[in-house]
């Protein structure tokens, strides 16, 4: 059981021309593996992420294959995705917070959806009240409206909800942005325990807060400007990056007990290229402090030691 | 929900009580003396000059101090004394209105009631794909813009007379007595088909494009593509849209009733249709300002009645303002 | 940032220039507006003269519209009714727009008892049916002119613009920019008047569109019940004066369907420009 995606490529069509904001994504993720997906803003994490499931306009499928557990998926046809969507396939979006229908009770609703998918809401509740213990979020709320729960409880539902049918891959994309920081801890562990549970096979957890994939993440894959830039385990790529891009993520995260005076934080100067008409080659060397003239011809993605790619000459 | 219909009861007392001030004020910030002005416009002879004089100043009772007149006026109201109709002399007011009340609503309820109905289905269907919206959006847009009184005239005079199906003219035959038959009954309809339509279409137009817009932005919102995601299919994310798409369209019907009741006058008179709007026209014409106060009051009370009676059904449609939260009623 | 504000606006007039709603809406409202201007420069007729003894005739090469019941040039009438409608619209709508915008976006900004208190006042005068009320006062004024009827749709149709400015400054109020600006100390009526007005141009200048539509059409029915201007010729007249002596039973079509057909032409174009200029200004709208 497992996701393989090989070359993908998605664009965005506007009134300019079409915005290039995936190209030539490779990357495979293991059964019972928590992949993390991170990158600054705009890198392309959330097309990656949500073009896997939900393809819309202006959203536009150019290339590429995408396999899960063998099958492939026909994410450029809105039809014939539609059996894989919540059984296989599974969403926690970044609108968590107003993902549910606010005139409906979120019982109701739930019901509604399972018995549109063809599953019977009756046989589905058992599970669903054992779900709902475990994130600790009483059965009343089956029975309020979604303006009557907390944003917390929000998230949990809406977590409960799109694993409910146990997808071999799950979406979670920035699941925990916009909560506290205790509330954080609680949901990342809650995505481990459903890991662990055998709710869901695999996840790619989205995010730009690397903390978090350092707690619970097994592998990241780190993407700039639409291209993946490296994938490792999570051990490696805090401890030892190899693509000057990672190095510089990695080292400008502040460390709990350093003081400024005794290590100053460093940013990235500059800003990523605008993918409209993204730049020749190497997408990152205008940042790149160790860039050099080979890097005008983009680095392929290669895998340089087991299970650790990378996209950089210099790194050859 | 107590606070939603304490809310709503306040700003209709409070409504209430302004246009009734406004409606007695008028006539004695007039410059002059009321009654005189009011004669004087009137063809009225001589003799009866002189009973109407006395019995108007009686009425008005400008001997009294100002606010035992503004209390009487109530008094007066409450007790449905409108006073007396002056182009009609001696009818009382309030039976010249009942006469014509029914006919109004014979006219308002079915169109209002119809063009909401149909206008939202309409609007929702149409937001179904791009080339109905390019088709059927353009008319709406110019329904609601014709002017009420205009497609009346225009239904008058080219299936009215160029035709020649529907008479144009009164709710019923000149030469029948209302009395229950079919011919009756079958009249009665036929002289109200006319103005029911243009009625109809102008509201029928304007509840398509606010359908649609609303459709469009449900359809866009944070639920519909997470459902969309978890592969539901369209027809339940329709149906969600529409369910919630209807909320701010009651709360519309509420607002709109001022500008529905303004066509429905005009309607009536173009057809002369005996309704409260054709009788306002006789009073204005007459300078006949019981008859003028007497129908302002009427549609004053009867907006506020029908706005009750809405908020009372979103109310029941809005799930959220029974767990004493606000709903989106604002 | 001068870059940027001058990059959307060019980005603004591209997308208007392209739209066709916007081409079509304007092309018919700037038609009649430019018929208001040359119209009574094309016949010598005064709209009130009895220049045909014939009384009533169809449209001719001498009279283009044909004449009314009285002999009266109704092409003459016509452009003159064209002038008090855009006037009334203008004015009308204009002063609307005004009164909506002061008091939605103080009750907006403001919040908490002035938004209640002005929510109260808003929802009172949204209640009432306006047309009854304009009824009570125009009946007992004797004369009326434009602009009469200009203040009193101005101070009745308020409520609607009222509504939208004051949703609209709530969403912006909460905007992060405006939280900076007064974070950096910045006073009051500088943040109104430099942070959040520009981004309110677009919806203001869309409200005011809606307002001038809606003045038209309330102005033509009280015209049309007698209400009007006492001293001018309008389109709502003409339809009157039309439907009182006859014109439907006689077959005048000449005299009735202009009058209408322009305002519903107007209008109706108002509102589509209107749906253009969403589009232009919500890049989430346009069309791929």
């Amino acid at each position: 059981m497992s996701l393989h995606v090989e070359n993908l490529a998605l664009y965005y069509q506007t009134l300019r021309g079409d915005v290039k904001a995936l190209e030539r994504a490779t990357f495979t993720v293991a059964d019972g593996e928590i992949m993390g997906l991170a990158g600054e803003s705009g890198c392309g994490k959330t097309t990656l992420g949500n073009g896997l499931i939900l393809l819309t306009p202006p959203m536009k499928f150019i290339e590429g294959c995408v396999k899960l557990d063998g099958v492939e998926l026909p994410i450029w046809d809105m039809e014939r995705m539609m059996p894989f969507r919540y059984k296989e396939i599974s969403l926690i979006p970044q609108y968590a917070m107003s993902a549910m229908n606010p005139t409906r009770k979120t019982g109701k609703m739930i019901s509604e959806l399972l018995e549109s998918r063809g599953v019977s809401y009756k046989d589905t509740l058992p599970e669903l009240k054992r779900r709902l213990d475990l994130v600790e979020l009483s059965h009343d709320v089956l029975n309020m409206y979604p303006i009557e729960l907390s944003g917390g409880m929000k998230q949990r539902m809406v977590m409960v909800l799109s694993t409910l049918l146990n997808p071999s891959l799950l979406i979670a994309d920035e699941i925990t942005s916009a909560l506290d920081v205790s509330t954080q801890r609680a949901v990342a562990k809650m995505l481990v325990e459903f890991r662990d549970r055998g709710f869901v096979k695999s996840v790619i957890l989205i995010t730009h807060d690397m903390s978090i994939l350092y707690q619970i993440a097994d592998s990241i894959l780190v993407m700039y400007a639409g291209i993946l830039a490296e994938k490792a385990s999570t051990e490696v790529i805090i401890k030892s990056p190899r693509h000057p891009y990672t190095k510089l993520l990695i080292s400008s995260l502040p460390e709990v007990g350093v003081k400024y005076s005794e290590k100053k934080l460093t940013g990235i100067p500059g800003s990523p290229p605008q993918l409209l008409d993204p730049p020749t080659g190497c997408r990152f060397r205008d940042r790149c402090p160790v860039a050099f003239d080979k890097c005008l011809e983009a680095p392929p993605f290669i895998e340089l030691e087991k299970d650790h790619f990378v996209a950089c000459w210099k790194e050859f | 929900m107590q606070r939603y219909f304490g809310r709503k009861l306040l700003i209709y007392a409070l409504t209430f009580f302004l246009a009734v001030t406004i409606d007695w004020m008028i006539p004695r910030l007039m410059p002059g003396d009321p009654i005189t002005n009011m004669l004087s416009r009137t063809s009225v002879n001589v003799e009866n000059a002189q009973v109407m004089y006395d019995y108007f100043e009686r009425v008005f009772g400008l001997d009294r101090p100002v606010w035992q007149q503004y209390l009487n006026f109530w008094v007066a109201l409450f007790q449905g004394d409108l006073g007396v109709s002056v182009y009609l002399f001696p009818t009382p007011v309030t039976k010249v209105l009942m006469r014509a009340v029914p006919y109004s609503l014979f006219l308002l309820v079915p169109s209002i009631l119809l063009s909401w109905y149909a206008g939202n289905k309409f609007g929702a269907f149409a937001a179904r794909s791009k080339w109905l919206d390019n088709t059927i959006s353009p008319v709406g847009y110019i329904l609601t813009a014709t002017p009420y009184m205009w497609l009346a005239i225009l239904f008058a005079w080219f299936f009215g007379i160029v035709l020649g199906i529907f008479p144009i003219a009164g709710a019923y035959s000149f030469d029948m007595r209302p009395h229950l038959s079919l011919a009756f009954v079958g009249d009665v309809f036929w002289h109200w088909v006319l103005p029911f339509l243009s009625l109809f279409l102008v509201g029928f137009g304007g509840w398509a494009i606010g359908m649609r817009n609303m459709i469009i932005y449900e359809l866009e919102a944070d639920y519909s593509h997470y459902l969309e995601a978890l592969g539901a299919p369209t027809k339940l994310i329709r149906k969600y849209a529409f369910r919630n798409a209807i909320l701010p369209q009651i709360t519309g019907l509420a607002l709109s009733l001022g500008v529905i009741v303004a066509g429905a006058l005009v309607t009536e008179v173009v057809f002369s249709y005996p309704g409260i709007g054709y009788l306002l026209l006789a009073a204005i014409q007459n300078q006949d300002y019981f008859l003028i106060q007497g129908c302002f009051l009427f549609i004053i009370i009867g907006v506020l009645l029908a706005n009750f009676i809405i908020d009372f059904a979103y109310v029941i449609v809005d799930p959220r303002t029974r767990t004493g939260m606000q709903g989106g009623a604002e | 940032m001068i870059e940027q504000k001058l990059k959307k606006k060019n980005e603004f007039v591209y997308f208007a220039l392209r739209n066709k709603k916007l081409q079509i809406g304007l092309t018919v409202v700037l038609f009649f507006l430019v018929l208001t201007f040359i119209g009574p420069l094309l016949t010598q007729n005064e709209p009130f003269a009895y220049v045909n003894p014939g009384g009533a005739e169809p449209p001719s090469s001498e009279y283009w519209f044909g004449t009314t019941f009285f002999g009266q040039d109704v092409f003459a009438q016509f452009g003159r009714g064209l002038r008090a409608t855009f006037l009334v619209g203008l004015i009308g709508g204009g002063l609307a727009t005004l009164i909506g915008v002061v008091i939605g976006f103080t009750a907006g900004y403001r919040g908490g008892l002035v938004d209640e208190i002005l929510n109260l006042v808003t929802n009172i005068v949204l209640v009432i049916p306006t047309l009854a009320v304009l009824l009570i006062v125009a009946a007992y004024l004797e004369v009326r002119t434009i602009f009469t009827e200009c203040l009193f749709i101005g101070l009745t149709a308020w409520p609607w613009a009222a509504r939208a400015i004051r949703a609209q400054t709530f969403s912006l109020r909460t905007r992060e920019f405006v939280d900076l600006a007064k974070l950096s100390g910045m006073k009051d009526r500088k943040i109104i008047f430099k942070e959040i007005a520009p981004n309110m141009m677009s919806y203001l200048f869309m409200t005011f569109i809606l307002q001038f539509g809606g003045a038209i059409l309330i102005a033509a029915t009280l015209d049309f019940i007698g209400l009007g201007p006492t001293d001018a010729i309008s389109l709502g007249l003409m339809m009157q004066v039309a439907v009182l002596w006859g014109a439907l039973q006689l077959g005048f079509w000449w005299w009735f369907i202009p009058p209408g057909f322009a305002i519903m032409a107007i209008v109706g174009s108002l509102y589509i420009m209107n749906v253009g200029l969403d589009e232009v200004f919500n890049p989430k709208l346009r069309e791929m």
